[in-house]
């Protein structure tokens, strides 16, 4: 039997839960043993001309290597030519690569900041204490400028954060409003809803060494991506690749937040070389709450016209990105938030549109989910809207308007082309698994009493897309040695995801050689040059399917190799992936191992090396339902239950989808009732600190309800689909449909995320008074 | 300022500047770099260890204030996955760790919360959790490993 689809647990966790692993600031390799640290001096200010730098106390204080301005950079390649551009409509996530042109991004801020944390100077020290002392003692003088926060301040254009550029919007595309679209709706519901900004919060924050030796720069990073990172140094550097080595030890989480090396990370590296010493770098939280890039933070316009019987006939969904600063990724995600515009609905008429601006606020990139999580916020949101406007049931409003099962592959008016699914079995797993009917009459019960503590169910019906550039591929390398172990190289890194596990069990389940004796190795260039690494929910049906891929290679030299050692014809050999014992047909006594296979397979060995890619994406679904009470004298909302259905095709790992799908609703959930980044009109930062960002802990999550459902894709061999992103992607709007579902009958019909005590409770007097 | 603290049954004695936490201590002078610096507020739990038994975030306690102390680590707690606590053998059970960052400051206060509430209820683990911080989780399986590890230790 295969071991694929069995509950495997864990096999890199010993490591993690004795010696805690080995994550960057935990690394006491010989190159880093007189490594100095460094430490930023960042702007206090959100906008504002630099008129002077300092330094000259600081580099007198104790202990302090060297302290180093924008004026030190001497030593860099030119920036890359103007007009890059976005990249194009439909692609994948790639490199947070800024735009380039005006919207240049310096490493340290030369004449101007533009943020609250952007880094000015950096201090080297022999050690952190004293590196925080001195830098208290660089002295910046700055010339305060107007601070565009908003994005209604951005859209103002009275203060231009990039004097080169004509205006604050970075990109602007999409499909301008279609006259007479909604004409023929018998109802039309408009509303402008927030999808806050959020804080990614890896539990490890941004971290680097970095060291020059002998003319190769070792650079090692928690990041996602090893191999991303190395092209960017080179580029950034003028080096060639082959003279960078990049290394991802143990990674504390990314959620998008960690893909490739950013700013920081780049003036860490680019110190060591500078100033020839060995450097290191890890983050406070306080620093990472304002230097990490932040996640989400677009504004919404919604329309949604259709039928008095519940049939949806138009969607237009206007979006603007608060690109924060500098226009990284955050130029880039509006893309996937029209992509998926159309959700799961079958609507005749859909149009999106976006534009993005900057502002003098951290730069966004991709957070879990990445856009995704955005479109779905805003459709789903729609559709209890329109449904609260005929007064329908949101679920039977769903049922009505869900692609039907028959209707795969389905071509989304939004663009991209479903791969498969079933939608409306979905939704009705999760009402059927929560007891919808009988929590609809609890409902009533509590309306009828007047009860304080109101109840709310919340529905999204969702479809992700994963693997979005299926055709940048993966990496994967076998390598079956003559003791009948093995080796895996992979491109894909991960930060949490289990592939030391996963890849085992493909192995295994190909091979026959016990997981236990298969090695998984990831995030080291100088082993696996070539990779993409882990995000977009990509890492399984890329990653994965090339180790299966190089498997498959790797048993058809042994099956030849074994067939000389028989004497018989190679048709006539079979594996026993049971045993891992090669045999003929037809006489199961005479057997070779793997190590009698591979020690006879000749000066190369047994070893296989394949670049997966896929054609198109994978688009997982589900249905989620959030139970959530509402207290209406105080207007706190408490999710008692969360029943979901995430079917992201054939699951090869069922432990590790699971604890994805755990993830990704507590991060949901957080979104929908707990956190917001927050900044006053001055463009300061209101959650700097974890005592003030309000992460979501233990004691405000109920257990989750996980109904299984897995409906193959046809576009890889394991029939596997992405499911890292999915529990977040239908979390958020269910808890926050669930938290106004609970005062719908008071006359609310909206409440902005998150949706804390104080909004729930204006909300419910608002529309006492209304 | 010289401090010993007996870390894990041996000791460690160093020459500090006196404003020393003791998770730099532990990290940086007895060279056991499992507790982890998550935070520099005292909200996320991923520096917890035991001080005399009791756990503490060893961020908000002074190494000098450990001197002539015993503390416990996650190192401390098994030789190797063989002795395993109950509550690291029930983490990779119930799959109670992704990243692994939060892991040893969440084992800890798990390992506590058990000594002082052999049977908790699993609105008690949450409660008692509250402190330690998981991004990967969702607190789902960290709960159901520390309710695990309770019942393998009552069974015994």
């Amino acid at each position: 039997m295969s071991i694929l689809g069995t509950r495997v647990v864990r096999t890199e966790d010993p490591r993690l839960l004795t010696v805690g692993g080995t994550y960057v600031d935990d690394l006491r390799v010989p190159e880093l043993s007189a490594a100095a640290r460094v430490t930023f001096v960042r702007s206090p200010i959100a906008h504002a001309l630099i008129t002077g730098i300092d330094v000259e106390e600081a580099r007198q204080a104790p202990g302090v290597v060297a302290v180093l301005t924008a004026a030190d950079i001497d030593d860099l390649a030119p920036p890359p030519p103007p007009g890059e551009g976005p990249p194009a409509d439909g692609g994948g996530e790639a490199a947070p690569l800024p735009l380039g042109g005006p919207w240049m991004e310096p490493l340290l801020a030369v004449d101007r900041v533009r943020f609250v944390g952007e880094p000015v100077a950096i201090v080297v020290c022999e050690d952190s204490y004293s590196g925080a002392d001195a830098a208290e003692l660089v002295s910046v003088d700055y010339e305060p400028l107007p601070a565009v926060v908003t994005i209604e301040d951005a859209l103002a254009n009275e203060t231009r954060l990039f004097p080169d550029a004509d205006s604050n919007v970075a990109v602007e595309s999409g499909a301008p409003a279609e006259a007479g679209a909604f004409a023929d709706c018998e109802v039309v519901v408009e509303r402008t809803i927030m999808n806050q900004r959020l804080a990614p919060l890896p539990m490890e924050g941004r971290a680097v060494a970095a060291c020059w030796a002998d003319g190769k720069l070792t650079v090692w990073v928690s990041t996602q991506n090893a191999q991303i990172s190395r092209f960017i140094l080179a580029g950034v550097f003028g080096l060639d690749p082959a003279s960078i080595r990049v290394v991802a030890p143990d990674v504390g989480g990314g959620f998008g937040a960690k893909i490739g090396i950013d700013r920081d990370g780049l003036i860490v590296a680019w110190a060591a070389k500078h100033i020839g010493r060995a450097l290191r770098w890890a983050e406070t939280r306080s620093e990472n709450l304002v230097g990490m890039t932040h996640g989400r933070d677009q504004r919404h316009v919604i329309k949604i016209g259709g039928t008095r019987d519940g049939r949806i006939e138009a969607y237009r969904l206007d979006v603007v990105q608060n690109a924060g600063a500098f226009p990284r990724m955050g130029g880039f995600l509006p893309f996937l938030t029209k992509l998926m515009a159309a959700g799961p609905y079958d609507i005749k008429h859909v149009e999106a549109a976006s534009r993005e601006v900057v502002t003098n606020t951290t730069p966004i990139n991709a957070y879990r989910g990445a856009g995704r999580p955005e479109a779905t916020a805003a459709i789903e949101r729609a559709v209890d809207l329109f449904a609260a406007e005929i007064g329908m049931d949101p679920a039977e409003v769903r049922r009505t308007n869900l692609v039907t099962a028959d209707r795969f592959p389905y071509q989304s008016p939004s663009g991209p082309v479903y791969d498969s699914g079933d939608y409306v079995s979905a939704l009705d797993k999760v009402l059927a698994g929560a007891g919808y009917q009988e929590l609809r009459a609890e409902q009533a019960r509590r309306r009828e009493r007047g009860d304080t503590v109101q109840l709310g169910l919340g529905l999204s019906s969702y479809v992700e897309i994963t693997a979005a550039d299926a055709n940048g591929g993966e990496t994967g390398r076998l390598d079956v040695h003559g003791d009948g172990t093995a080796t895996v190289y992979t491109g894909s890194s991960a930060h949490g995801q289990g592939h030391h596990t996963t890849w085992a069990m493909l192995v295994e389940s190909e091979l026959g050689i016990p997981m236990a004796d298969v090695t998984v190795i990831h995030g080291d260039t100088d082993l696996i040059p070539m990779g993409v690494g882990t995000y977009a929910s990509r890492s399984l049906q890329l990653g994965g399917v090339a180790v299966q891929r190089a498997a498959g290679e790797v048993k058809d030299q042994a099956r030849s190799v074994a067939a000389a050692m028989m004497e018989a014809s190679e048709a006539d050999l079979e594996l026993d992936t049971d045993s891992g014992l090669w045999h003929v047909r037809g006489d199961p006594a005479t057997s070779k191992t793997w190590a009698d296979v591979a020690t006879h397979a000749g000066p190369d060995g047994l070893t296989a090396s394949v670049n997966y890619t896929e054609g198109q994406p994978t688009f997982p679904f589900g249905a989620h339902l959030a139970v959530v009470e509402v207290d209406t004298d105080t207007g706190k909302a408490r999710l008692v239950r969360h029943v979901t259905v995430d079917d992201a095709g054939t699951i090869v790992s069922p432990v590790q989808a699971e604890g994805q799908r755990h993830g990704g609703i507590a991060q949901g959930v957080a979104q929908a009732l707990l956190e917001e980044v927050v900044y006053d009109s001055q463009g300061n930062p209101q959650t700097g600190t974890l005592a003030d960002y309000a992460a979501i802990s233990a004691a405000e999550l109920p257990s989750f309800e996980l109904l299984t459902s897995e409906t193959p894709t046809a576009i890889n061999p394991l029939g596997a689909k992405g499911i890292g992103e999915a529990g977040t992607i239908g979390a958020t709007p269910a808890v926050q449909n669930g938290v106004i579902d609970a005062v719908t009958h008071l006359g609310v019909r909206h409440i902005d995320m998150p949706a804390t005590p104080v909004r729930v409770w204006a909300a419910i007097s608002e529309a006492r008074e209304g | 300022m010289e401090v010993t603290v007996t870390v894990n049954g041996s000791q460690v004695a160093a020459d500090v500047a006196d404003r020393t936490l003791l998770v730099h201590f532990l990290r940086e002078r007895a060279n056991l770099t499992a507790t982890k610096v998550g935070c520099d507020t005292s909200s996320c739990g991923a520096c917890t260890v035991l001080l005399d038994g009791q756990s503490v975030k060893s961020c908000t306690v002074l190494a000098a204030q450990a001197d002539g102390r015993s503390v416990t680590t996650v190192e401390g707690l098994a030789a190797g996955p063989d002795e395993f606590h109950a509550v690291q053998r029930a983490f990779q059970a119930e799959h109670g760790l992704q990243c692994g960052f939060c892991t040893p400051g969440m084992v800890m206060a798990a390992v506590s919360l058990l000594n002082e509430n052999a049977a908790p209820t699993e609105e008690e683990v949450r409660s008692g959790l509250e402190g330690n911080l998981c991004r990967c989780t969702g607190y789902h399986n960290i709960v159901r490993a520390v309710l695990a590890a309770a019942a393998e230790r009552v069974a015994q």
